[in-house]
């Protein structure tokens, strides 16, 4: 199925459109990985869990890279952390700065 | 849409009254061009609700229609802590009325057919659901024929399973105030794969809790059809010896062959056990839809997908989540990976709809927190990524893992999983 969808949109000559398509989502995607402990977009409920919405891109990913460098101690993100690429990270990254702070 | 959502939860919350608010938003659906398409979810729990909030949310205009046959969601996860007397139904009940508000068309009803000819989704009273894409999420159903004598109404009345959450969950906690001090609670559990593979250990704890602080002379008996303990064992068989030691007795590769209702017994394969409250995990298959859908391709028990989409690899236009998956290595049956595939699914189904190429790279993350006691909780945790040339999904080498030892943060953390979990699928 996925071939053949990309077959037909090299056809009709869309490929790098498309290609840019899929990335425009590739953050959001990433980052709906954390929702079921951060919420979703990143407005957390409760105290427990920081909310992600609105934080920096610069301090999530120097947080992240905290735990997975065990700089930053945890009882689960380092374990999480060291599931994801640098690239992947930035992606999330930017994803939550954009959103809203405000739920 | 992130602001269509909000502003619709607002005015729900405004009004107090779903059925007000969820009109015109079903009508905002429409609004701004045609819709890319209608899309069925069967199911409501951890993978289908998460799924239809998700197709709202990232789809646009797309008609996402949810059928159930509960009125509300009750939650598996948290669901041993009532039986443990820590918490309540009304704590791990949650309705459907956030997803209405986001524009979900809900129906509660039950799926007897699916036929992907005519492209439409049956129920009971005769009606039927068009659809582009259908959604399956329909956890599990029990082979109770693999264990002789829990055919009758009678035996499965006597011998709760418990294991989805809801009037069993309530139940069982009665049978367990009802049993006199002194008296035997025995948990049987079946070979993997079943759902929630750390389940049972956390309800020995629970029910071994209880048993400690009201019931002291009554004990555990945990009949594990696996010749080990198959998620956080050394974790678990910390906590029945720090916890437990007297209360909780352990039995490894003791599978349940049958049970016998007059005299309250199962029996096992070297002998037969008499107890109080005998509570049947029985052996698991996908929920029956997806049998009658003609999805088990896998041992005749599970459905196969193709990872990127969660398409159904035995029906076309039909993809599967959670529990009823066969599942990619390392992937448990979880409600937490269940949403994990439904996003999955959902960004999927929206790109296929509208022509395009769908996510190449996707990640899916796991984590299943136990209480083992009523604030000391422990974790496992994985990281999947899609390989492209192996066509599932694997663990990242090096990440993932599990608590160093039971501990109360994770309590904590444990009780606002639930809560952002439930708001992430129910939109709440």
């Amino acid at each position: 199925m996925n071939r053949s969808l990309w077959a037909t949109a090299a056809m009709m000559g869309i490929a790098v459109h498309a290609a840019h398509a899929q990335d425009a989502n590739l953050g959001r995607n990433l980052a709906a990985t954390c929702a079921n402990c951060h919420g979703t977009n990143g407005h957390a409920r409760g105290d427990t869990v920081k909310p992600l919405a609105g934080v920096s891109a610069e301090k999530i990913v120097a947080a992240i890279n905290d735990f997975k460098s065990g700089a930053q101690p945890a009882t689960i993100m380092h374990q999480i952390a060291k599931g994801y690429s640098d690239e992947q990270i930035r992606l999330i990254a930017a994803f939550f700065a954009a959103q809203t702070a405000e739920q | 849409m992130t602001q269509h959502s909000t502003l619709s939860r607002r005015r729900w919350i405004g009004t107090g009254l779903a059925a007000v608010a969820s009109v015109p938003f079903v009508g905002c659906a429409t609004m701004g061009g045609p819709s890319i398409g209608r899309v069925v979810v069967v199911g409501g729990g951890f993978g289908g609700a998460t799924a239809a909030r998700y197709l709202r949310m990232w789809g646009g205009n797309i008609d996402v229609t949810l059928v159930d046959r509960n009125a509300q969601f009750v939650s598996c996860p948290i669901s041993n802590l009532v039986l443990g007397g820590y918490k309540q139904m009304s704590d791990i009940t949650v309705g459907y009325g956030g997803l209405e508000a986001t524009g979900v068309k809900r129906i509660q009803a039950e799926v007897t057919a699916i036929d992907p000819q005519a492209k439409e989704v049956r129920l009971a009273d005769g009606r039927k659901l068009p659809y582009d894409r259908v959604i399956v999420s329909p956890g599990i159903d029990f082979m109770i024929d693999q264990v002789a004598g829990l055919e009758t109404p009678a035996a499965q009345d006597k011998f709760l399973h418990s294991w989805k959450a809801g009037p069993q969950t309530a139940a069982l906690r009665r049978q367990l105030e009802a049993m006199p001090d002194g008296g035997v609670y025995a948990l049987t559990i079946p070979k993997a794969p079943y759902r929630c593979p750390p389940g049972p250990y956390e309800r020995a704890c629970m029910v071994a809790s209880y048993f400690k602080q009201y019931k002291p002379k009554s004990k555990v008996l945990v009949l594990d059809g696996n010749p080990e303990i198959t998620s956080k064992k050394a974790l678990f068989e910390k906590a029945f010896a720090d916890h437990y030691k007297g209360i909780i007795e352990y039995r490894p590769n003791n599978e349940l062959k049958g049970v016998d209702v007059a005299t309250s017994t199962a029996k096992l394969e070297l002998d037969d056990v008499k107890a109080d409250v005998i509570n049947v995990v029985p052996p698991q298959r996908a929920g029956d839809i997806a049998r009658t859908a003609g999805l088990l391709n896998i041992n005749n028990h599970w459905a196969g997908v193709s990872w990127l989409t969660m398409e159904s690899t035995a029906v076309p236009g039909v993809h599967v989540l959670g529990d009823a998956t066969f599942p990619a290595p390392a992937m448990p049956k979880s409600g937490h990976m269940a949403n994990q595939q439904a996003k999955v699914a959902a960004a999927a189904v929206i790109q296929l709809l509208k022509g395009e190429p769908v996510n190449s790279t996707p990640v899916m993350v796991n984590t299943c927190y136990s209480f083992v006691t009523a604030r000391d909780v422990i974790h496992v945790a994985s990281v999947h990524q899609y390989n492209a040339t192996e066509k599932t999904f694997k663990t990242v080498p090096g990440s993932g893992g599990l608590s160093l030892a039971a501990n109360q943060v994770e309590g904590r953390n444990a009780l606002s999983w639930a809560q952002n979990i439930w708001a992430d699928m129910l939109a709440t």
